[in-house]
């Protein structure tokens, strides 16, 4: 394995979070609980496909130049594989539409089901929490795609942050009922949070390199923005248990198929359908 | 959240600063639970377009309005007192730009 193909792990775990994240969150556009807050978590949704989108077209590109016995080793995914033996370069939409799960490298947490509005919140303000600590660590990056990327981002990021941290608050010193279901939310979502500071072979590469972050160094911030939250929202911390891991190695819930059926259908049925 | 829970979120007026200097001017109106949200709501329904750079919000209920119905004693009086405007004045030659 050289070292391009670990950074390209290392951005499609990053990209992937982001899209299927992103793709969680649209499922809520014409369902939100008010027309102001669908507005808002579409706005957000957009926020993540966009920075996919950056993270996904850089990955192509440096997937473009590997030679094409390391390209062969990277993606188990039979239409990629085509697409490899073929010589056929790749694209952003290649690696979003037609990658199978195995081969997707987001962390559990962002996959699981938007449920309702309370673990919706839990899930993104878990996510938010790290993910701006994780893109203010990434602007330092020896990789200057990924710093421009993290810079860029931030800034969504930040807001993200703000946007569910208040939710969490709202509900959790609410009504006795939003505070039961805040908390049933965290309590329920809280075994995914490990992986998200838990380092990865791709994660460990790339801190080697100076491309990446610790992403165990985040834990003690994560832990304060949480318990921060939490406090003023009345809530209790969960205990730090059995976490679940995998899914930046590719191993996932049975969710990701869901999402995937249903993100990847028309390419799927339509190739290089437009429109 | 029942329907009537919803209905108890206030309305708020928005109140959009286009860029540095220009004024507030008044985008429209939203629901929200208090202040921050509101602003939180402006800023995504109402300045998605790059539309602002500040917002004001206030609760509707602190508007208060002039009385359509009394339209034609509050403003038609105004329509014969041209000496209002400042038109009746003789400029010296030398002022290019008033």
């Amino acid at each position: 394995m050289s070292q391009t193909t670990d950074l390209i792990k290392y951005t499609l775990q990053i990209a992937d979070n982001a899209l299927v994240l992103g793709h969680r969150l649209s499922e809520w556009c014409g369902h939100g609980p008010i027309l102001e807050q669908d507005i808002a978590i579409t706005n957000i949704a957009l926020d993540h496909l966009g920075q996919a989108r950056s993270l996904y077209q850089y990955a192509a590109e440096l997937f473009n130049n590997l030679p094409l016995v390391e390209k062969n080793d990277l993606f188990a995914s039979a239409v990629l594989q085509q697409k490899i033996n073929a010589e056929e370069p790749l694209d952003e939409d290649d690696l979003a539409y037609l990658r199978d799960g195995w081969d997707f490298r987001n962390v559990q947490l962002v996959e699981q089901p938007n449920k309702d509005w309370a673990y919706t919140v839990a899930r993104s303000f878990f996510y938010d929490s790290f993910n701006f600590h994780f893109y203010t660590a990434l602007q330092n990056s020896a990789d200057k795609t990924l710093a421009a990327i993290a810079e860029k981002s931030l800034k969504e990021v930040a807001y993200h942050l703000r946007w569910s941290s208040e939710w969490v608050v709202r509900l959790g010193d609410g009504t006795a009922e939003s505070h039961e279901r805040m908390q049933t939310a965290i309590n329920d979502y809280w075994m995914y949070t490990g992986e998200l500071v838990t380092m990865s072979e791709a994660d460990t590469a790339a801190l080697n390199t100076g491309n990446g972050v610790a992403a165990t160094a985040l834990k003690q911030k994560w832990d304060e923005q949480v318990n921060a939250v939490l406090q003023e929202a009345t809530l209790a911390r969960p205990e730090d248990g059995w976490m679940q891991q995998g899914g930046k190695d590719g191993r996932h819930t049975e969710h990701l198929g869901y999402i995937l059926a249903e993100l990847q259908f028309m390419q799927r049925a339509y190739p290089n359908m437009e429109w | 959240m029942t329907t009537s829970n919803k209905a108890e979120w206030p309305l708020w007026e928005v109140f959009i600063r286009s860029k540095a200097g220009l004024d507030h001017k008044h985008a429209g109106s939203l629901h929200a639970a208090d202040a921050e949200m509101a602003i939180e709501n402006a800023r995504d329904v109402y300045t998605r377009r790059m539309e602002g750079v500040s917002i004001w919000v206030v609760e509707s209920k602190y508007i208060h309005a002039s009385d359509p119905g009394e339209s034609e004693s509050l403003y038609d009086p105004a329509n014969d007192k041209v000496y209002r405007h400042p038109t009746f004045y003789n400029l010296p030659d030398e002022l290019k730009h008033m």
